[in-house]
């Protein structure tokens, strides 16, 4: 018997692996105990259930994906400071190899799939209905099952660290390497199955909010008259339906691979990896552009409101917008130029590649525009766009350098690569999200976060940021490799990667005093009672801070762009505040724990799939496939909140 | 609008237009199963070949399965249609044009 236990130890719980799993396995096990004894000892279970687990309003589903944003930030940011201290010096041994390819996985998959895109359907889910004057989205049920399945995708990932090892073959995941012949682990099914479940998410996530912006528009909410944050998602959205079932499609037939024994991407059979690598950036290219565009959204929504000026090039910024979308679909092989498709693909994607940068162009004068003669608040979220404007300019420059097909033949994974992608990454999309978080914060939860601790905090990240990537872009050009676990002393690399790392930590302190300044203002609440604390411009400052669960008491009648501001200037802000005659009872979806329990369904499937467990995985798929049912033979999934309890509300909140 | 939308007037099907649908589809990927499974005929026109049936598997999708013949309000759909018709054809044909490594020019 004891055998048996120390080949589970050893096989399953990697217990000979060495203290990093042990410290996991520790804080993982202190955690669960701490957050089931904090809920039974507050007897909070009824409450995490009803209020949260089996929610259907977007504000709440927005606020679960924000924490798990951060939850995830955090992990990634740890794998980030685990590579950067094993790279910190010439011949170090912190990591073996095998865990330095494990951490590197992680790393990526996490921070784009489970941090980016989270982070930005909290934006999404919390801002657009209040910004176009809709009480939920299109589709409830859905948004709640969209949530699950990527909290359960991430979860079945992340279980991957402790239970059967890491995926280690790059986020990218390229056959032949990730084939089954050549990295027979569980890891590398986790990386399918994870990204998979919550892929699904995805793009129904497109589906309903492309659903919600054409079809719940307030009355005289035009397109044209829309915000721009929310044709951003629009944008996004349209980007996730088209380019997220190639992610699918690549995975699931890798899967195939590994499980079934087909040969679509192995090196005989007919076979070719290539393949997968075309399918996969025809999906990774345009995520950037998902990741990015709500960035760009915020931007504008923050810029024209601390500068207390209306957009400048509204209809330009719509335009360029839109042209992304479009372009972004036509660039995907500048990621493999190397790969020799010929000189004519290359040509074509390479100049489709710089013509991104022309609508980007637009949008980035078109802020400075707004803000020139403008009186700029630096507040916040002013302050991460400031910072961003220069991040991107470099990040932008340096992405013209590597479209041009011939030049890309010597950056291509370098050093200089990582710099620039992370530089687009976290200096576009990471600062626009915590823009977003601090601009809407007030709106989610009722007060504002402390300003002199966040202060600290952007100025640590910012400078720590150019302390740890420009470095890279050297390194690149001395000719050091991505994903390389090591170098020797005499490749002369050594103080170049060291400056790097102590810039990586200093981000890390960074997003330490992100966490000190919510916890800080959680016990210091700057509590903002005007539900318009910024003196902002759209339609979502019309309504009280936190937002009602009905959000619009009366929907509002829409007359032009920037209603509230327009509102505010004239003097007719009560035209958009319900008065109590107009109230009507109100049909709101109900709750369900239904969309809870398919993504545990799934998780249960993944695991079964990944270990090849394979009645574990049809009792999963059973699941599933019970939860649709019940859901086609529901028949009243609505309730009405009558006009008393409407008008009471409104009292309470003093809007009436 | 003054209630969470969930549904609007649904003009009510018999099954009969989903099974058609279901049992073309299914025959249509039969044929493009059996076509490259069984090398009997050119890649060329093979390809050709198999970019119709995918084309005409999209109708099938869109006329029996999607309705979008159907509906009221401004026709959103058509924009969305039109781009993603473009996006999936420049997506599979791009692909091929990738994956042939130039032997298809000269140079």
């Amino acid at each position: 018997m004891p055998t048996a236990l120390k080949h589970f130890a050893d096989t399953y719980l990697m217990w000979n692996e060495g203290y990093l799993i042990w410290i996991s396995d520790a804080l993982i096990v202190l955690t669960v105990i701490g957050i089931v004894g904090a809920l039974t000892y507050l007897k909070k279970w009824r409450w995490l259930w009803d209020n949260w687990l089996t929610t259907v309003d977007h504000k709440k589903i927005g606020i679960m994906y924000l924490i798990a944003a951060l939850l995830m930030f955090f992990r990634g940011g740890v794998d980030a400071l685990l590579l950067r201290t094993q790279l910190a010096q010439p011949g170090e041994h912190f990591l073996d190899a095998e865990h330095y390819d494990q951490i590197f996985t992680t790393h990526g998959t996490i921070m784009i799939l489970f941090m980016a895109m989270p982070f930005l359907f909290a934006l999404f889910n919390i801002v657009v209905p209040l910004q176009i004057g809709a009480r939920d989205v299109a589709f409830p049920y859905l948004n709640a099952i969209s949530f699950w399945l990527f909290f359960f995708g991430a979860m079945l990932f992340n279980l991957s660290f402790v239970f059967g090892g890491s995926p280690d073959a790059g986020w990218t995941s390229y056959p032949p390497l990730t084939e089954l012949g050549f990295d027979p682990g569980p890891g590398e099914n986790y990386y399918l199955l994870g990204v998979q479940i919550s892929g699904i998410g995805s793009i129904a996530t497109g589906i309903n909010f492309i659903a919600t912006i054409l079809k719940m528009r307030a009355p005289g909410m035009k397109l044209m008259r829309m915000p721009l944050f929310t044709w951003s998602t629009l944008g996004s959205c349209l980007i996730i339906i088209f380019a997220f079932p190639a992610l699918s499609v690549s995975l699931a037939l890798l899967m195939l691979d590994r499980v079934v024994g087909t040969h679509f991407f192995t090196m005989m059979h007919g076979g070719n990896p290539m393949m997968f690598i075309n399918l996969f950036w025809v999906w990774g290219h345009p995520e950037v552009y998902i990741v990015v565009l709500p960035a760009f959204g915020v931007y504008s929504e923050v810029v024209a409101t601390f500068t207390r000026k209306r957009i400048f090039g509204y209809s330009s910024m719509v335009a360029s917008l839109m042209l992304i979308t479009v372009i972004s679909y036509f660039v995907w092989a500048h990621h493999f130029f190397t790969m020799g498709a010929g000189a004519d693909v290359n040509t074509f994607f390479a100049v489709a590649s710089m013509a991104v940068g022309i609508p980007t162009g637009v949008k980035v004068f078109n802020w400075l525009f707004t803000m020139f003669r403008g009186r700029i608040r630096v507040t916040l979220p002013m302050l991460w766009t400031l910072g961003f404007i220069p991040n991107f300019a470099i990040g932008g420059a340096t992405g013209v350098m590597l479209a041009a097909a011939p030049g890309d033949y010597q950056y291509h994974n370098s050093y200089f690569l990582i710099a620039h992608f992370h530089q687009m990454l976290i200096g576009g999309v990471v600062n626009g999200m915590l823009a977003g978080m601090y601009y809407w914060w007030p709106k989610m939860f009722g007060f504002r976060l402390n300003e002199r601790l966040g202060k600290w905090a952007f100025w640590i990240f910012n400078i720590g940021f150019y302390i740890c990537f420009l470095p890279q872009y050297a390194l690149g050009f001395e000719g050091m490799q991505r994903r390389m676990y090591t170098y020797p002393t005499d490749m002369g690399w050594g103080s170049l990667n060291f400056v790097s790392t102590i810039g990586a930590y200093l981000m890390g302190v960074g997003f330490l005093f992100i966490v000190w300044q919510v916890l800080y203002s959680l016990f210091h609440m700057e509590r903002d009672t005007t539900g318009d604390p910024w003196d902002a411009r759209t339609l979502e400052w019309s309504l009280p801070s936190p937002v009602p669960h009905y959000n619009f008491a009366v929907i509002p009648t829409i007359t032009e762009r920037d209603v509230w501001w327009a509102a505010k200037q004239r003097g007719t802000t009560d035209l958009l505040t319900p008065s109590a005659e107009d109230i009507q009872a109100i049909h709101m979806p109900k709750n369900s724990g239904r969309p809870f329990l398919m993504g545990f369904a799934f998780f249960v499937a993944g695991f079964g799939f990944v270990f090849n467990w394979y009645i574990l995985a049809v009792i999963g798929l059973a699941g599933v496939a019970l939860c649709m049912i019940l859901r086609a033979l529901e028949d009243q999934d609505e309730y009405v909140i009558p006009v008393e309890e409407v008008r009471e509300t409104e009292s309470a909140l003093g809007r009436l | 609008m003054s209630t969470v939308q969930t549904g609007g007037t649904h003009k009510s099907h018999s099954p009969k237009i989903y099974i058609l649908g279901y049992l073309l589809s299914l025959v249509l990927t039969a044929i493009s199963f059996v076509l490259a499974l069984t090398h009997s005929m050119h890649v060329g026109p093979l390809i050709v070949l198999l970019t119709i049936l995918g084309a005409l598997q999209i109708f099938v999708q869109l006329f029996f399965f999607m309705h979008i013949t159907e509906g009221d309000g401004p026709p959103f759909h058509s924009v969305l249609l039109l781009l993603g018709l473009i996006f999936t054809f420049a997506v599979a044909l791009m692909s091929v044009w990738i994956m042939a490594f130039g032997t298809n020019v000269s140079y």
